[in-house]
């Protein structure tokens, strides 16, 4: 699959672009593709620099012949002959250009198609232009594709599972099958992307795009809001989790569970409390009970990052809550700056106990 | 008939503030412009100061977002759009042998309009933060509820500063049309004019939708109206299209006149006649109206479908061709000829391979799943630097070069000249090429800061070097200006650089009323055919008589002044507390605006005549 990688050496980037993808665990660059999509999408930017390698390489040869060659030395007053054209040359750099944009529009519009193809159930329903392909479509992908709708807020996710369960800022998707997003904005646009896996498609309030996306190894995949939203836009990150089928299957599994209260009279307990005293529950659901203002927290202590961005410790989860405007100008959480100790200790420590990979 | 003469003891302030010559009014034009491309640079250098390294607090997010904003805005708005009027005001009048703009009044007023629509949005500083929404502001980030009076001022700004710009460009349309000489038939205009004359029908096709658009989103965000907001049963993506249905063509309205610049220096400089003329002014029509063809290129993740996504892919790809036609017209003519390298011709043969790396992404992009890559990244900030600094400035920086010795009688030192030239190709470059790659890595446009890690470090921090490299050059240029208008040499020919059109048969300094004998053209380049076939001077079309000049007038600038009230008055309506009624402001600048047009309209002004004795005594001064 990565063959065609190969192709990137004889660029003269290609060293520094091999070096960079190797950059870090999460996976980002879109130089280094981990699906079908994003394999297509690299494979097509590269045939369109090879074309347009060919006309910079005739451009820069004639110009630096030009510059090199036709210098008037000095004292030299002669005037050169005065051409008006030439029917001939204007004829070839008009059609040779014409050959070489249909060389590149023919897999523009044929890819264009490839990555528009609507979700099996979703296309079903509506399809008159695309009825047949969208049926075959459904006859491979069977009826359990996965589709989950995206809402992008200022400044985080929402990922809204089929089964019910709302995760926040970290979507989980099961390997080697095309997973379909519905998307849509709440507040402004944002735009939705995961350069390893695909392109990216806009989050328009009162409008539902969609877009697939399939991974093929199992791994952390980072997404980025792309369209400016505020001025905590370059914080709205996000994760891809791709997983086996199996263990995605768990995964829903447990997060589709009842919550399992903590143990009585435990610190965690006393967290619990403060959570809902405190009015913490009123934006932020903990397994489907409470309202979607906020991140559902349901699965926060498996999280790597705060907020999409922060480091998860227990010294910045208590900045974090104490005063979230000064990592996130902008956001929309309320700050608690004179909460005691004591509530915020439990607190943290409720919060720290809200995992389903435990529970496996 | 003169029933008022010019007065010679007027202040130099008051002949400035009133003047009607379009050479003076040129010259304002190239300072407003040069003022806030330097405004404008300057709030560039801020935002790489804080992408130098990961996780910067140099900057907050929300002055980052004010500045990218107004660095985009007043780039495009109010540094390249004079500036191109500074060369079109100046150099179209005397290429055509015509004695001033059809309008000179209107010339006038549009200039003085445009400057103060720029100056409304630059005051928005001062009441609380400029618009931060970017550029394009998109709504609903830039309505009433997330964004604040700083889009006020952007949506009336640019409104006001609007109107200057159309006013101008029907002026343009007209003057070329009507005003050349005799034998200078559309097919012996200089390019540059013909670039004038695409560029100034394509801002009355998309100003106009600008204009709409803007009052639109006024309407939504002084008077509550609904148009782009989705609750209330708007439409977010309507405004996407109202914009960039303007927004594309501003591209070629930019970059089009700079072709035209190019299109004069490189023959110029290498003696020789622009290669393929015919094809040269066909390239620029097909690419005019291809412009308004290709809109949604800029919205291919909007989700509009495959369909339109694929035509709109197609429409794009297409104005590939015509640009190359162009390209390869530059190299031919070149090719063969006898080049001059001073710094005009630097900046003029640069651009070609320039352009054609900014013009290859473009097609890249115009590849709509691609695009799904490429899109709101920092290969498009790239990409578009390529075409508006590579191509536009780099245009602009050889038409100063070429053009000074005729607007200030003398030549900018060609020494420090080609140390610009180099400063700034070698820090755009630097700049800008790395970028691409960035993009790719995965780092989104309009980001203030970015995460340590995602090895993106050393690319920003070359970046930002690069950028700094490129204010030195600046620097060295207006080093460059001060320096030359005290050392260097005053030119005393016509033609310092043994140039080609008409406007190097006027004598330097030009008169105020250009020509005084209107010229025969007899040829395409007529200068250059009358020092080779004829004795080196134009033949006149006109026995030599009196010359009927316009009056100046203050009423230009004080129409501007009053639409800049009245728009501060709109703005009003919107802040919390204000020390007068906003209705008392929006009624002074109404009374100011209309009263004046009143007085233009109901007062005779026939102009003056220049006896003809006195012309005499003047082109013998000259010559």
């Amino acid at each position: 699959m990565k063959g065609r990688k190969g192709l990137l050496r004889f660029l003269p980037l290609s060293a520094m672009l091999l070096f960079l993808a190797g950059c870090g665990e999460d996976r980002l660059t879109a130089l280094d593709p981990y699906g079908p999509q994003a394999q297509w999408i690299f494979d097509n930017m590269i045939l369109s620099l090879y074309v347009m390698a060919l006309v910079i390489i005739v451009v820069f040869t004639l110009f630096f012949i030009a510059v090199v060659k036709f210098r008037r030395k000095p004292g030299d007053d002669e005037i050169p002959k005065q051409v008006e054209g030439s029917k001939t040359l204007e004829l070839t750099w008009t059609i040779i250009p014409i050959i070489l944009l249909v060389i590149l529009a023919v897999p523009t519009i044929a890819g264009t198609y490839y990555l528009a193809e609507e979700a099996p159930e979703a296309a079903g329903s509506s399809g008159e232009e695309e009825g047949e392909e969208a049926e075959e479509a459904a006859a491979e992908e069977g009826e359990d594709a996965v589709v989950i709708d995206v809402t992008g807020h200022q400044y985080w996710w929402q990922f809204d599972y089929p089964e019910g369960f709302t995760a926040g800022n970290e979507v989980y998707i099961p390997v080697d099958e095309k997973v379909w997003f519905n998307v849509t904005g709440n507040d402004v646009i944002h735009s939705f992307w995961v350069p390893a896996l695909g392109g990216k498609i806009d989050t328009i309030p009162g409008v539902e795009n969609s877009l697939w996306l399939q991974a093929d190894e199992p791994g952390v995949y980072k997404g980025k809001c792309a369209e400016l939203c505020g001025p905590s836009h370059a914080l709205m990150d996000f994760k891809v989790v791709a997983l086996e089928r199996d263990e995605y299957d768990a995964w829903v599994d447990s997060m589709s569970q009842e919550e399992e209260a903590p143990e009585e009279n435990s610190v965690a307990a006393e967290g619990r409390q403060v959570f809902e005293d405190q009015g913490c529950i009123g934006c932020h659901a903990v397994e489907g009970q409470g309202s979607a203002q906020g991140p559902a927290l349901t699965n926060f202590a498996d999280r790597e990052y705060i907020a999409g961005v922060i480091d998860f410790n227990n010294e910045n989860l208590e900045e974090w809550i104490r005063d979230p405007q000064s990592f996130k100008q902008g956001n929309n959480m309320q700050p608690y700056p004179d909460m005691s100790d004591e509530d915020m200790e439990a607190i943290i420590e409720y919060l720290n106990t809200l995992s389903v990979e435990d529970e496996e | 008939m003169a029933t008022a003469t010019a007065t010679k003891d007027k202040s130099v302030l008051w002949d400035w503030l009133t003047t009607v010559d379009h050479k003076k009014l040129a010259v304002l034009y190239l300072i407003a412009g040069t003022l806030f491309f330097v405004k404008a640079g300057m709030m560039a250098l801020f935002m790489r100061i804080q992408l130098m390294s990961a996780e910067n607090d140099f900057l907050t997010g929300q002055t980052f977002n004010e500045l990218i904003t107004m660095h985009g805005t007043i780039m495009l708005f109010l540094a390249a759009t004079p500036l191109i009027f500074a060369f079109m005001n100046f150099v179209i009048p005397l290429q055509i042998g015509a004695r001033d703009v059809a309008f000179p009044f209107v010339n006038a007023l549009g200039f003085w309009i445009f400057f103060f629509g720029g100056l409304l949005l630059s005051v928005s500083w001062f009441f609380g933060g400029g618009p931060d929404a970017g550029w394009t502001a998109y709504v609903p980030l830039s309505s009433g509820e997330y964004a604040d009076l700083g889009l006020d001022f952007y949506v009336v700004g640019l409104q006001v500063s609007g109107i200057g710009t159309l006013v101008s460009a029907i002026n343009f349309i007209v003057t070329i049309i009507n005003m050349r000489a005799p034998g200078m038939t559309m097919m012996r205009m200089p390019l540059f004019c013909w670039t004038g004359l695409v560029v100034s029908i394509l801002i009355v096709f998309a100003f106009t939708p600008l204009a709409a658009g803007l009052a639109l989103l006024m309407l939504d965000r002084i008077f509550g109206g609904q148009f782009f907001i989705p609750d209330m049963g708007g439409n977010a993506v309507l405004w996407q299209h109202i914009f960039w249905i303007f927004g594309h063509p501003e591209v070629y309205i930019l970059v089009l006149p700079a072709f035209g610049i190019i299109s004069e220096v490189i023959p110029a400089f290498s003696r020789k006649r622009l290669f393929g003329y015919t094809a040269m002014v066909f390239a620029t029509l097909v690419i005019a109206f291809l412009g308004f063809m290709v809109w949604v290129h800029h919205m291919f993740t909007v989700g509009l479908g495959p369909i339109t996504n694929s035509v709109f892919a197609i429409a794009t790809m297409g104005i590939a061709v015509p640009t190359g036609i162009k390209i390869f017209n530059w190299l031919f003519t070149m090719w063969g000829g006898k080049i001059t390298f001073n710094t005009a011709m630097l900046c003029a043969s640069s651009f070609v391979p320039t352009f054609v790396l900014g013009g290859v992404t473009g097609v890249m992009l115009a590849m709509v799943p691609v695009d799904y890559l490429y899109h709101d990244t920092y290969f498009v900030v790239a990409h578009f630097h390529y075409i508006i600094i590579g191509g536009i400035v780099l245009g602009l920086l050889a038409g100063t070069y070429y053009w000074y010795p005729k607007m200030f009688g003398h030549k900018l030192n060609e020494k420090l000249g080609i140390l610009m030239f180099w400063l700034f190709y070698i820090g755009f470059h630097m700049t800008f090429f790395i970028q691409h790659i960035l993009g790719l890595i995965g780092m989104p446009r309009r980001v203030y800061t970015y995460l340590e890690g995602q090895g993106m470090e050393t690319m920003n921090l070359v970046s930002s070097i690069g950028s700094f490299v490129m204010g030195a050059a600046i620097l060295v240029l207006i080093i460059n200006v001060v320096y030359s208008a005290f050392n260097s040499e005053r030119i005393t020919v016509n033609d310092p650089w043994d140039a080609r059109t008409l406007e190097w048969s006027t004598p330097t300094p030009i008169p105020e009323y250009n020509f005084a004998q209107t010229p025969q053209v007899r040829s395409l380049d007529p200068w250059f055919y009358e020092k080779v076939h004829g004795d080196g001077t134009m033949k006149p079309a006109e026995p030599m008589t009196d010359i009927h000049m316009p009056n100046g007038s203050i009423l230009p600038f004080v129409i501007g002044l009053g639409l800049f009230i009245w728009g501060f008055g709109m703005i009003m309506i919107n802040m919390d507390d204000t020390i007068v009624p906003p209705f008392l402001v929006i009624g002074t600048g109404v009374i100011l605006t209309f009263g004046s047009m009143l007085i233009r309209s109901i007062k005779e002004d026939h102009g003056y005549h220049i006896p003809l004795e006195q012309v005499k005594k003047i082109e013998k001064e000259v010559s």
